[in-house]
């Protein structure tokens, strides 16, 4: 099926089976491999990207369902010399070690400030637990996510 | 902020390698593809134990898209060799361990579900999945044996392994320990599980073979913590291609924690696949086939007895465990339940006999090997369950227990009874720093203020202690071991005097970017910026052992402390030529090499250049600064600490939550403590979830129950507190970073002391793992 998707700002006409999952067209036929695949049950998130704006599991999510649909993946929101503030957070309070669910678990942190005012550690964690990180123990992610929220909140900063 | 300036040894230097990982530029194995290439699916066995009477690919070769079936009769026929286990362990009787033949596919029985016996290539993933599904296979279906307390009675799972026995293996003095015990004022009898655990790294394994028909060479990319490991076992053993026309690459790897060391089938299978079809073959796991066929990590089942006198000093030790090897023997399993766990039950204590004997067995399971802490936490479970249950049978505070029996300062070198001789420590200092960071006394505070909201509070400890740095090679090898376990690393400095770092250490979220650029940085007085870290390529490393068990810094970083000797001798020697001065007479200070007493001086670069451009040059010296060096460790480091855990259980529903976490650990000098704190963080975490959440549940038919993130349980944000970690350091008496490595304590220590605050939560003795709410509120209820 044809497809017209904008990713990280660029228009796109697409041309998959109709089963094919957003996820494939970002990682298979975009090459935008930042965005990870690490389950088959939906249950990890390491493939978080935002569609309009909001976060949503793209191995979930048909790419015939993002027809028409603006979607921002992690090569989206920042570069090296120009982070966004939750990438920045994230190193600097050493929130990631292996780097494999980080892309996923920041595309989740930013949705999840940008739609709470005022995030206390334990909001953090039960905002998060769709994501599975088996490195850090989620201490230090949570202390990023914290410091990151005032720069996020309310249309404050980028992205 | 004098952090900001000072990136040396030290300090808590915000990663290099981060760039790249939080803007989507980490390039793992999934994220490289070749040219023309093709897709692999594995053939599994939906059997715990099955032989394979007919394979009929008709159908699926049939299909479009469909290039091959391979079966393991066709790699068999190759001459390709068997899958060896690296660790020769010899049995009580001295004979050696009986080790079953492993062949990356089965082709006669297959002997756990998700063996993999065949694959199919196809030219996209999809089809070669669907071609997988078309494949007819006639199976058998034989007895399977899985309950591994019952394996030794069983039917023999592998012809010649009698009794399902691999070894049966034993360390230190059984008379003088039951004698001990017999004499002993007061004995303490515990029966113990350490669940089976599923390491779960977030990237699933990957390989993709690439084989040039022109050149004979081969390349295989995958998920590996030690790419030269892999290469040398793929040659020398399984002799998919000689060793110098295979290149193994370990490019960014999310993840190991022990379950990438292993040489698997499905790498071995593409890089053969490869030559077959003579196209680069590609094989991700889902993670449904990581649950089946990763390596599985812990699986004992154990008695322990522990005498103590009247005053509460600890007499003896007997452990006897049950060991689950799973269906053959991984690369490691063999050590795993032996030299990395007989040898930790000491702990920090003086106990002055210790006695263990370990039955390692086949079961039709996944092969199980090292996971994060490889059998010292499960020496470390025993050792710390046992005390923490002789003092509530003895009345006595579990810490004051503990201090008592402490080896102290003035004791080291100490030599154990189970053979190991530890340099240095001081247990007591950790003790006392975490009992202070829990606010002990404030414990009973804490307790009632629970109990008034329904809340049953406990306070666990464990005092633990871990062999790391592996290790010694001579002793290594004497003790069964296949290979040296040395390190390699080479440090190239270019003319305009930044450097290239080589090593054997691959990193897959420890950091070594990071720490052994601040290593060899601050050797030489140069930035951070100016020294590159490159590993995990066998085209550009020459040697490594790789990254397992705590040892990348403690041997890896010592090799690269010794390069950087060389480098710092040989640019002596240069400065003193270009200053007119003698070498003996050079010191190298802050980036400078300086005439003692003089103004006269040359700074790093200027050698560096002089070097390469050798025109005011002694005439005996070759040009070039590069210098290479292999570190083998003199002793294992041992890391020492105490982990305190605060457990709240509700009694309505029987949840248990950690809610306070206190680790003070001694891992000698620290290098960056972010980063250490980082790798606390992430043990705790793993043995929280072994505590009360993780456990691989095969049934009796020898299915796996928890083959998927909806049924194993996974440590989530929402299910673990807040850590509080620190440090006490007495450096490493033998390697010249005083290192002893952090990155398995936190899983080493954990377990054992949230599970001795829930069972002082519930007022029982004993409580499996993982203690889900389910076994909790049946303790609570009496059921």
């Amino acid at each position: 099926m044809k497809l017209k998707l904008t990713v990280n700002g660029t228009p796109h006409d697409i041309d998959v089976p109709p089963n094919t999952l957003l996820v494939d067209v970002i990682r298979e036929h975009l090459h935008l491999t930042g965005t990870h695949v690490g389950c088959d049950t939906s249950q990890c998130g390491a493939c978080t990207v935002h569609l309009d704006g909001r976060a949503v599991k793209s191995c979930t999510v048909l790419a015939g369902q993002a027809d028409g649909a603006a979607v921002t993946t992690i090569e989206g929101i920042g570069a090296a010399d120009d982070l966004h503030p939750m990438q920045a957070a994230f190193r600097e309070h050493h929130a990631l070690q292996c780097g494999f669910c980080t892309p996923g678990m920041i595309m989740a942190a930013i949705d999840l400030v940008r739609q709470h005012d005022h995030l206390d550690r334990r909001a953090v964690r039960e905002g998060l637990e769709g994501n599975l990180c088996r490195c850090t123990g989620y201490h230090n992610i949570v202390d990023a996510v914290i410091a990151a929220a005032p720069q996020l909140a309310k249309g404050v900063g980028r992205g | 902020m004098a952090e900001a300036v000072h990136t040396g040894i030290g300090a808590s230097v915000r990663r290099k390698e981060d760039a790249r990982f939080i803007t989507g530029g980490g390039r793992y194995t999934d994220d490289i593809n070749q040219p023309g290439q093709v897709y692999a699916a594995f053939l599994r066995s939906p059997y715990a134990r099955a032989r394979i009477d007919r394979i009929d690919a008709a159908e699926a070769l049939a299909l479009p898209g469909v290039l091959a079936v391979l079966t393991g009769k066709d790699m068999a026929a190759d001459g390709l060799g068997d899958l060896p286990c690296g660790w020769l362990v010899k049995q009580k009787d001295g004979s050696d361990m009986v080790s079953a033949p492993h062949p990356p596919l089965a082709h006669e029985v297959v002997n756990y579900v998700g063996e993999p016996y065949g694959v199919v290539i196809a030219e996209s993933a999809p089809a070669a999945r669907h071609a997988a599904e078309a494949v007819g296979t006639d199976f058998t279906e034989l007895h399977a044996v899985v309950d591994p307390a019952r394996a030794m009675e069983s039917e023999d799972i592998h012809a010649g392994v009698v009794g399902n026995l691999a070894y049966d293996w034993v360390l230190g003095e059984q008379e003088a320990t039951e004698r001990a015990l017999a004499s002993a004022a007061h004995v303490t009898r515990l029966d113990l599980t350490n669940n089976r655990l599923i390491p779960n790294a977030m990237e699933p394994r990957a390989a993709l073979g690439v084989y040039d028909k022109a050149s004979g060479e081969h390349v295989l990319y995958t998920t590996s913590q030690n790419p030269h490991l892999e290469r040398l076992v793929l040659s020398a053993f399984v002799q998919v291609a000689p060793e110098h026309k295979l290149r193994v690459v370990a490019p960014d790897v999310g993840g190991g924690f022990g379950s990438k060391i292993f040489i698997y089938a499905e790498e071995t299978a593409v890089i053969w696949a490869a030559r077959k079809v003579n196209r680069p073959v590609k094989w991700t796991a889902e993670r449904s086939e990581s649950f089946l066929a990763d390596a599985h990590g812990r699986d004992h089942v154990t008695h322990a007895e522990l005498g103590l006198d009247a005053d509460g000093r600890f007499v003896a030790l007997k452990v006897s465990t049950t060991a689950n090897l799973g269906a053959y023997l991984s690369t490691f399993g063999s050590s795993v339940p032996t030299y990395l766990y007989g040898t930790l039950l000491a702990g920090q204590y003086k106990t002055p006999n210790i006695f263990v004997e370990v039955h390692g067995v086949y079961t039709n399971t996944a092969p199980v090997d090292a996971y994060r802490g490889a059998g010292r936490p499960e020496a470390t479970y025993v050792v710390e369950r046992i005390v923490e249950t002789a003092a509530r049978e003895l009345g006595r505070d579990p810490a004051e227990l503990r201090r008592l029996n402490m080896i102290q300062p003035k004791d080291f070198p100490y030599e154990t009874p189970v053979a190991l001789t530890y340099d240095t420590g001081d247990y007591e200092a950790s003790l006392n720093k975490a009992l202070a960071l829990i606010d002990y006394a404030g414990f009973p505070e804490r307790r009632a203020a629970a109990a008034k909201n329904g809340r049953r509070r406990g306070i666990g400890f464990a005092c633990y202690i871990e062999a790391c740095g592996l290790a010694p090679s001579k002793l290594a090898i004497a003790l069964g071991a296949g290979v040296g376990l040395y390190e390699s690393g080479e440090i190239r400095v270019n003319p305009t005097g930044n450097v290239t770092v080589f090593t054997g250490s691959h990193s897959h979220g420890q950091g070594h970017e990071t720490t052994f650029a601040q290593v060899v940085s601050d050797r030489f007085g140069i930035g951070i910026d100016d020294v590159e870290v490159v590993h995990g390529d066998t085209g550009r490393v020459e040697f490594g052992l790789g990254t397992y068990g705590s040892r990348s810094l403690a041997v890896g970083g010592s090799a690269l402390f010794k390069a950087a000797d060389k480098i710092i001798a040989k640019g002596k020697r240069i400065a003193a030529h270009m200053l007119e001065a003698d070498p003996g007479e050079i010191d190298f200070e802050d980036g400078r090499f300086v005439v003692r007493d003089s103004n006269r001086s040359l700074g790093f670069g200027e050698v560096a250049f002089a070097a390469y451009v050798p025109s005011n040059y002694p005439d005996d010296l070759e040009p070039g600064l590069s210098e290479k060096a292999f570190y083998d460790p003199a002793n294992f480091t041992y890391p020492a600490g105490t982990h305190i855990a605060e457990v709240e259980v509700d009694e309505q529903t029987g949840v248990a939550t950690v809610v306070d976490f206190v680790a003070v650990d001694d891992f000698g000098n620290v290098v960056n403590p972010l980063i250490v704190h980082g790798q606390v963080h992430g043990g705790v975490a793993q043995g929280i979830g072994q505590a009360l959440m993780e456990h691989g549940i095969y049934d009796e038919f020898g299915q796996l129950q928890t083959g998927s993130y909806m049924d194993y349980w996974m440590p989530r944000a929402d299910d673990l507190p807040d850590f509080r970690v620190d440090t006490t350091v007495t450096p490493c008496t033998h390697n010249p970073l005083g290192v002893k490595g952090c990155c398995e304590a936190g899983a080493i220590g954990s377990p054992a002391a949230v599970m001795n605050a829930l069972t002082d939560a519930l007022g029982v003795n004993h409580i499996s793992m993982p203690a889900t709410p389910e076994k909790v509120w049946r303790a609570l209820n009496g059921q």
